[in-house]
């Protein structure tokens, strides 16, 4: 069975220090209060109680001589009054003076009965505590052994104010245990927040390095158990840091050496790609085998120029130095442009759906690019009808609540394999594996995406029912200051 | 036939110079080459091209001085070509005088294209009749291309004159930057607007008294330009 969870002002861990610290310091204060109460009651009335016995025994062997033997109710009177206030029994005698008998337990009567020394019992009638004691009178016989004369003496003390006393005590020691609380969770607070203190430093500092500031590190102070956790946790982010350095490094190593790369062909293919349409122009009066061999490299030349080319562009977003020409343009007269600059016919197999007189701000180059790849790409790899549909305005808002362009780009193909649609946009990705030499650099959707995210918007695939849709979104006015 | 023309191209790398040599060959230009900036002033200074192709990355003096020092000469039309399409670059170019640029690996019909371009610039207003307007200490002659301050002689690049034509053609009007490329760089489609400012920068260091506070081309902040007061 599981435990229902704490409610969260308990599970943290301050409040259980702090109800910990405190429980003991009050347990410490009430045992304390405790063991004061129990000393000072049993000094109280130990103060009122062996005095009076004591007396007591003083006087009765003092006037033991009064006694008769057997005694009498003369003799039992006249022993009782030299006891002050104490009652002599002897059989079912009793002197007439003295503490009534009925103030006397019949347990401290039984015990006195049966015993050589003074008994003791305490009662308590309608709320008044009284002591009651008791002791028997012992007469030698002639063998020389000690037994009862059956005569008894009984005394009740009061213990009235020694009890209202000890209330009292009682009192102050719940009061000293009260008075304790306060300073006693002050106390836990203050020890909690000792040990938490660096227990909360190291928790933002791991949260820091953990969203990526690898140059987080902490002081450790005093040689404690946290501040050994403090210099392991040091230690960790200064390796992690080494370690994230060096992989960096490899990283821009390995993306310079593409982009230098890309530099590097673009001059040879310069050359080639200048006298291409020469050779396809001149191709029909060559021998039929040089015809082909001209065709051919003339074909690849441009391919290859589309790739540098591509290679060139993503390497300008990896190097970070991807520039954004935010200007306000009309939604619909760019994606007709767009698509009529590619000889992309609307109608024939092509539909769109603009809003009419809607502008937004963004670069125009790099718009064109993502619309351009993306409906390459449906009317190259899905079935018609393909459609462009473009929506902005107060309904189409992101998370942060500003108004974005969405624009859908959706065929009616067999859609993207499950298993590619995760690395749709990866470098060198293809949807279809046996097409393994198409007409794209495999960088187009990489490409289109580093453009939508300089947007601050981004681009999302998906399948429909019917086809693949693909989603370009980007803030209609990127940032408050841009709109012109 | 119009548009074939004296195309000069300055370029260091052999391959590329016979390939755009040939290219522009076929497309009907008479095409002489430099391999340096200082073989190309040469040439420029013998043969008289109509335009210059220019390679920005060459050895010795590079594209960049070559191009102030052809502006130096005469408003003759450049044509930057880039290997490298940073932006850093192109604007550095346009900034040195250059009127277009294109990156390499440029396809040879697109640079036809602009090099046709710029040839319209310089035929284009000749059929406009009419008398010179004047515009404060500006005065503009279409028939003549000629454009005089306070009665002295403006020297102005071809682009430069096709802007402030086609701005001072409606005073007042505001044009954003795509008709002006439009208009002026024959860019319909997707052209880059900072081929407009860089201009319109060149352009004004020559007509404006003040060019940090024009009185002619006046920027219309966040949308393009306008001659003139409203």
């Amino acid at each position: 069975m599981k435990r229902p969870p704490l409610p969260t002002w308990l599970a943290g861990l301050r409040p259980r220090l702090a109800a910990a610290f405190a429980l003991v310091t009050i347990l410490g204060a009430a045992a304390a209060s405790g063991a004061t109460y129990v000393t000072s009651r049993t000094t109280i009335l130990g103060g009122v109680q062996n005095p009076a016995m004591d007396t007591l025994v003083e006087r009765v062997k003092a006037n033991m001589v009064l006694l008769a033997t057997p005694p009498t109710q003369s003799s039992l009177d006249t022993f009782a009054s030299a006891l002050d206030g104490a009652v002599v029994v002897y059989g079912q005698m009793r002197s007439s003076t003295g503490t009534s008998l009925s103030q006397i337990p019949p347990e401290l009567r039984t015990a006195v009965a049966g015993a050589d020394s003074v008994q003791f019992q305490r009662v308590v009638d309608d709320g008044i505590p009284r002591f009651a004691f008791g002791l028997p009178l012992l007469t030698r016989t002639a063998d020389g052994r000690t037994t009862h004369s059956g005569v008894e003496v009984y005394a009740t003390v009061s213990l009235y104010q020694q009890q209202a006393a000890i209330d009292e005590l009682a009192k102050s020691a719940w009061q000293t245990t009260l008075l304790a609380l306060p300073f006693a969770i002050a106390l836990a607070l203050l020890a909690a927040r000792q040990v938490l203190r660096p227990v909360r430093a190291l928790n933002t500092a791991a949260s820091q390095l953990g969203h990526g500031q690898l140059d987080v590190r902490l002081k450790a102070k005093g040689s404690d158990e946290l501040a050994q956790l403090v210099t392991t946790f040091n230690n960790t982010a200064a390796e992690l840091e080494r370690t994230v350095g060096t992989l960096r490094e490899m990283e821009a190593d390995a993306r310079r050496f593409v982009a230098d790369v890309s530099h590097e062909l673009r001059t040879p293919l310069a050359a080639m790609n200048a006298v291409t349409d020469v050779l396809d122009e001149d191709a029909g009066q060559l021998p039929a085998d040089t015809a082909v061999a001209a065709r051919l490299v003339s074909a690849e030349t441009k391919r290859l120029t589309r790739l540098v080319q591509d290679l060139v562009e993503i390497s300008r977003f990896d190097a970070g130095r991807a520039e954004l020409r935010l200007e306000e343009w009309d939604l619909a007269t760019a994606v007709t442009d767009c698509l009529a600059a590619r000889g992309w016919r609307v109608g024939e197999g092509l539909a769109v759906d603009l809003p009419e007189g809607r502008t937004a701000i963004f670069d125009r180059r790099r718009f064109d690019i993502v619309v351009a790849n993306l409906v390459g790409n449906a009317l190259r790899h899905g079935a018609p009808p393909v459609e462009v549909r473009v929506r902005t305005g107060e309904d189409t808002v992101d998370g942060a609540g500003r108004e974005v362009v969405v624009l859908t780009v959706e065929d009616h193909g067999p859609g993207i394999p499950e298993e590619t649609l995760p690395r749709v946009f990866d470098r060198f990705t293809k949807a279809d594996t046996s097409r393994a030499r198409s007409e794209g650099s495999g960088l187009g959707l990489a490409i289109a995406r580093e453009n939508a995210r300089l947007h601050g918007g981004d681009l999302t695939a998906s399948n429909t029912p019917d086809g693949a849709r693909f989603t370009f979104s980007l803030p209609r006015y990127p940032a408050a200051g841009a709109r012109p | 036939m119009a548009g074939v023309a004296k195309v000069l191209v300055i370029e260091d790398d052999a391959s590329v110079r016979e390939g755009l040599e040939l290219a522009l060959r076929r497309q009907g230009h008479e095409v002489r080459t430099g391999e340096s900036g200082e073989r190309g002033l040469e040439v420029l200074t013998q043969w008289r091209p109509d335009l210059v192709v220019l390679d920005l990355m060459l050895p010795g003096m590079d594209g960049f001085e070559t191009c102030r020092r052809i502006r130096a000469v005469g408003e003759l039309p450049i044509i930057m070509l880039t290997a490298r399409s940073d932006d850093i670059d192109i604007v550095a170019g346009l900034e040195a005088g250059a009127d277009d640029y294109v990156t390499k690996p440029v396809e040879p019909r697109v640079l036809d294209a602009r090099i046709r371009a710029v040839l319209r610039r310089v035929a284009g207003e000749r059929t406009g009749g009419g008398s010179a307007e004047r515009h404060g200490d500006l005065v503009i002659d279409r028939a003549a291309m000629e454009v005089t301050k306070r009665g002295e002689r403006v020297s102005l690049t071809p682009t430069e004159l096709k802007l402030l034509l086609e701005l001072s053609r409606t005073p007042g009007q505001v044009y954003s930057r795509q008709q002006i490329l439009s208009a002026v760089w024959d860019h319909d489609y997707l052209g880059d607007s900072r081929l407009v400012d860089a201009c319109v920068q060149r352009l004004r260091a020559k007509i404006e008294d003040v060019p940090a506070r024009p009185d002619h081309v006046q920027t219309v902040r966040g949308f393009g330009y306008r001659f003139g007061r409203t």
